[in-house]
């Protein structure tokens, strides 16, 4: 049986024609709106309180939409945008230095190695401006400079300072603006807040997405909410690996149960590996965290010359020493984009020269700098930093270089939306991480907080009037036959989960999947690979289903249930992700096919043949999934193949 | 190491709780706390017993989700640590170690070590926040703010709402919760129309919601895992004062 099957390539995304560069104010001026006094008739579903949802939901409070929002933590503020460190991007060029809504579009085309819509991606660069304004409105404490204004600082793959941040938590900082004008529009009463609710499945009346079936996590309680239409706001999937920089809780059930029910599914083997996290330390680690890549700045990365090097680092002589990226890439030394720092040390890993328990890490090593710069400044640009790696591992930076290893960080595929951010079901709206559109095979650092405020806080407002203005739709009977039918599932799926009572844990399969998707869907795939992969997730599916063991009841309280779900799900995606990668025999971004490099080992792209979007069909579990193709066309910036040599 | 630990157990909101023990064997000094937790939680589960329940989330202490009183103290025996950041090698071999959920009658428990801290956002829905509707804002330039405040502002804002304040408190007081927002929001130029409807409106929601007087015993501001200072709650206190003189 084939992998896979082609159906129809997908015609129109609704973008306008013309300028790009006057799209966007075409598109809001051609958008029907929907006048004052029928907007709190009409109901709006918004799930997931990062900034993409807490933004969202929000600005169409403030807007007078009648709207619900959800979210599986005990609060809207606990959303794992909370987590970001860096900055958002926004070309205010304040610093005079050449940049420009143009400059931004183009490094982010770019930097997605064109693997992106270029009238989503110059919409993206014209919003992040307004982003700032609205977002030191709100009393967002940007980092400040002496005279009172805005500070900024570079970012890997712009060469222009672009980069607003708050310390090392902008996304903190942001998320707590978003989410303080959540609060004030639910003291309101334009928006009722749901925490501590996950969604398990979207209700389609008629074609239309018409409502969510939620589990109430306190009470254990599963009721349908109905609406005229959803918006998914749930992030990412980088879960699916286990071990990642994301939060415990971050799924992929929202947007897997979407999928399940039509809405396509596109570029799902699109994940972004960020090459300096601090390495796993042993097999009950539950997560990895992320050390800043503004270290690579001053840090030195380094392994043996010799496989099977134990010597502790200080007994390493410099000539034993293989300072792999400055010997690989001359010109951009340390400072060479993720997704190529990320394989090279796979790469002396695979070689038996990684460092540390289990030979998985690189030395990254200040030593020079601090003979260079003297303690004192090192500490003052990366103290934070260096006590962070301290409380984790329990070595002193300062003595030791660090150990770092390259982990699952972002992922750039998603549900496939158009220029509206419309997926393919009317009426379900996709925005932030949960969406595909604007980072195309590879996201530059600082966009993903500027990506999910525009779709929240400017997109996603104005383009839903134009669905919405053909509503309020036909009310729904809670008796509905699909009503009822969409919450039995639920309740089954929960009865069959709690009834399994095998012998293994949810998390053991779930570390389990996520090996297999590192080892074959990771930072380096090939056709052997990845089929093998497929062959072992669909008989460990299997396995799950027989073996499971989830203890207590749907009654209540029961976060092993919540995992059981949320994993089953992972695995349904998992196949995906691979018929994904194995379909697409080019190299990019952050995919990268052993088959399609050149002769030095980099990323060879195939533009005749992949350039464009996959977007998946669903057709049913270990089902052949349809292939749509959304065809790529560059007509402002010209594809080359990057080098940092 | 090998470790006895002690564990609120309370099936549910109504139910009555109790100190259960259990013995962890093999524990890494490497493991974060957290990890120890799950690791005991797979064998509960294995071995056809209820997990304990717990919050957490992103486990780099930025969340503010997780938080249990490790041998009385919020967050544990580490200065400026969540408990997903403690690590078990700040641990000795065949200690016992004490783990309840945050005590406050405004934070009552869900299970085991899950409270409700939903008190919170209500507060910051009293009045939390700049009235900025999304488009109506000024260039961001149009109004400098002077460096000092704005650092001082993002000091206050850096609160991440575990409630280990709180929990803290010998009188179950909010108040280093409220200041920080009143602080980080009134030091800022555009929160100033807003000041002193906001220092009451949040005083007044954080006293609905059940938490106790400040009597400045100081408790909370060592407890705070991102160092929030006291001198907040005098901020709060002077800006309270002279919005009741505006008023009459």
């Amino acid at each position: 049986m084939s992998m896979f099957t082609e159906g129809a390539p997908i015609a129109d995304t609704r973008a306008p024609d013309g300028p790009i560069e006057t799209r966007w104010q075409q598109r809001r001026f051609s958008g029907k709106l929907v006048n004052p006094a029928n907007r709190r008739r009409l109901n709006i579903i918004v799930v997931g309180t990062g900034l993409a949802g807490a933004s969202a939901a929000a600005t169409l409070g403030e807007l007078g939409y009648n709207v619900k929002s959800f979210c599986y933590q005990d609060s809207p503020r606990r959303a794992h945008s909370i987590a970001a460190q860096g900055g958002i991007n926004a070309a205010k060029n304040y610093r005079n230095d050449g940049d420009s809504i143009q400059r931004l579009f183009y490094d982010t085309v770019k930097g997605g190695d064109f693997r992106s819509r270029e009238s989503n991606v110059y919409r993206l660069a014209e919003i992040s401006v307004e982003i700032i304004d609205q977002c030191v409105a709100q009393g967002v404490p940007f980092a400040r400079e002496y005279g009172g204004l805005l500070d900024t600082r570079s970012f890997g793959g712009a060469q222009v300072s672009r980069t607003f941040y708050a310390r090392g938590q902008t996304g903190q900082q942001l998320l707590l603006g978003a989410y303080q004008a959540l609060e004030r529009q639910i003291r309101a009463g334009t928006v009722r807040m749901y925490p501590r609710t996950e969604m398990l499945d979207l209700v389609v009346v008629d074609g239309r997405a018409r409502g969510v079936v939620v589990r109430n996590l306190v009470t254990g309680e599963v009721s349908t909410h109905l609406a005229d239409a959803v918006v998914l706001a749930t992030g990412g999937y980088g879960n699916v690996f286990y071990l990642s920089t994301n939060a415990k809780g971050c799924n992929a059930t929202a947007i897997w149960r979407a999928h399940r029910r039509g809405a396509y599914f596109a570029n799902p083997c699109f994940t972004q590996i960020h090459p300096t996290c601090i390495p796993v330390s042993g097999n009950y680690q539950s997560k990895l965290t992320l050390m800043s890549e503004s270290l690579r700045n001053d840090g030195r990365v380094w392994v043996p010359v010799k496989p099977g090097d134990t010597r502790p680092p200080d007994q390493i002589p410099e000539a034993e020493r293989d300072y792999y990226l400055e010997r690989m890439y001359p010109s951009f030394g340390n400072l060479v984009p993720r997704d190529i720092a990320s394989r090279a040390a796979k790469r002396v890993c695979d070689e038996g020269r990684g460092v540390g328990p289990g030979g998985l890490g690189v030395y990254l090593d200040f030593a020079d700098a601090i003979a260079r710069l003297g303690r004192e400044a090192v500490a003052a640009k990366y103290g934070n930093l260096f006590e962070m790696y301290e409380r984790i591992t329990g070595e002193d930076p300062y003595k030791v270089p660090m150990r770092i290893y390259p982990a699952v960080h972002y992922t750039m595929g998603g549900l496939w939306v158009d220029y509206d951010l419309q997926s393919t079901i009317p009426g379900l709206y996709v925005i932030g991480e949960a969406n595909f559109s604007d980072h195309g095979a590879n996201r530059l650092g600082a966009s993903a907080l500027m990506q999910g405020l525009a779709d929240g806080y400017f997109i996603l407002p104005n383009t839903i009037s134009d669905y919405l203005a053909a509503g309020p739709f036909p009310s729904i009977d809670p008796d509905h036959p699909e009503v009822k039918q969409t919450e039995q599932e639920v309740r089954d799926r929960i009865e069959r989960l709690l009834s399994v009572n095998g012998d293994r844990t949810v998390d053991s399969f779930h570390r389990e999947l996520g090996r297999l998707m590192w080892d074959y869907c990771g930072m380096s795939r090939n056709d052997a690979g990845l089929r093998k992969a497929i062959d072992q997730i669909r008989a460990l599916r299997e396995e799950y289903w027989q073996r499971v063991k989830v203890p207590g009841s749907g009654e209540g309280l029961n976060q092993a249930l919540e995992r059981a779900g949320r994993v089953a799900d992972f695995f349904e995606l998992a196949e995906l992700m691979c018929i994904d990668a194995l379909h697409r025999t080019e190299s990019c971004g952050g995919h990268f096919r052993e088959e399609s490099q050149t002769p030095e080992g980099e990323a060879l792209r195939d533009d005749e043949n992949f350039s464009y979007v996959a977007a998946w069909e669903f057709t049913g579990v270990g089902r052949p999934p349809v292939l749509h193709k959304e065809a790529l066309e560059f007509s402002y910036v010209k594809p080359t193949q990057r080098s940092y040599k | 190491m090998n470790l006895t630990l002690r564990v609120w157990r309370q099936p549910s909101a109504s139910a009555e709780g109790r100190l259960v023990t259990y013995e962890v064997t093999d524990v890494s000094p490497d493991m974060s706390f957290l990890e120890m937790l799950d690791v005991l939680n797979e064998r509960l589960i294995l071995a056809g017993e209820e997990p304990i329940a717990f919050d957490h989330d992103c486990r780099e202490g930025i969340c503010g989700a997780c938080g249990m009183v490790i041998n009385g103290v919020p967050h544990g025996p580490q200065k400026a640590t969540t408990t997903c950041q403690l690590h078990m090698r700040h641990f000795s071999d065949g200690d016992t170690i004490t783990i309840e959920p945050w005590r406050s009658q405004a934070f009552p428990v869900i299970k085991d070590l899950v409270v409700d801290r939903s008190a919170f956002d209500r507060i910051i829905a009293a009045g939390g926040y700049i009235s900025a509707p999304t488009g109506s804002a000024p260039e961001a330039h149009s109004i400098p703010v002077p460096k000092a405040n704005a650092d001082a502002a993002f000091e206050a804002a850096a609160c991440i709402g575990c409630g280990a304040c709180v929990a803290a408190c010998p009188n179950g007081s909010a108040m280093l919760f409220t200041a920080a927002k009143v602080t980080h929001l009134g030091l800022l130029p555009q929160g100033q129309p807003e000041r002193y409807t906001r220092v009451v409106d949040m005083v007044a929601a954080h006293d609905a919601e059940g938490f106790g007087g400040c009597t400045n015993t100081g408790e909370c501001a060592a407890a705070c895992p991102k160092g929030i200072p006291l001198e907040t709650i005098s901020r709060l206190n002077r800006d309270y004062l002279q919005a009741t003189l505006r008023r009459h």
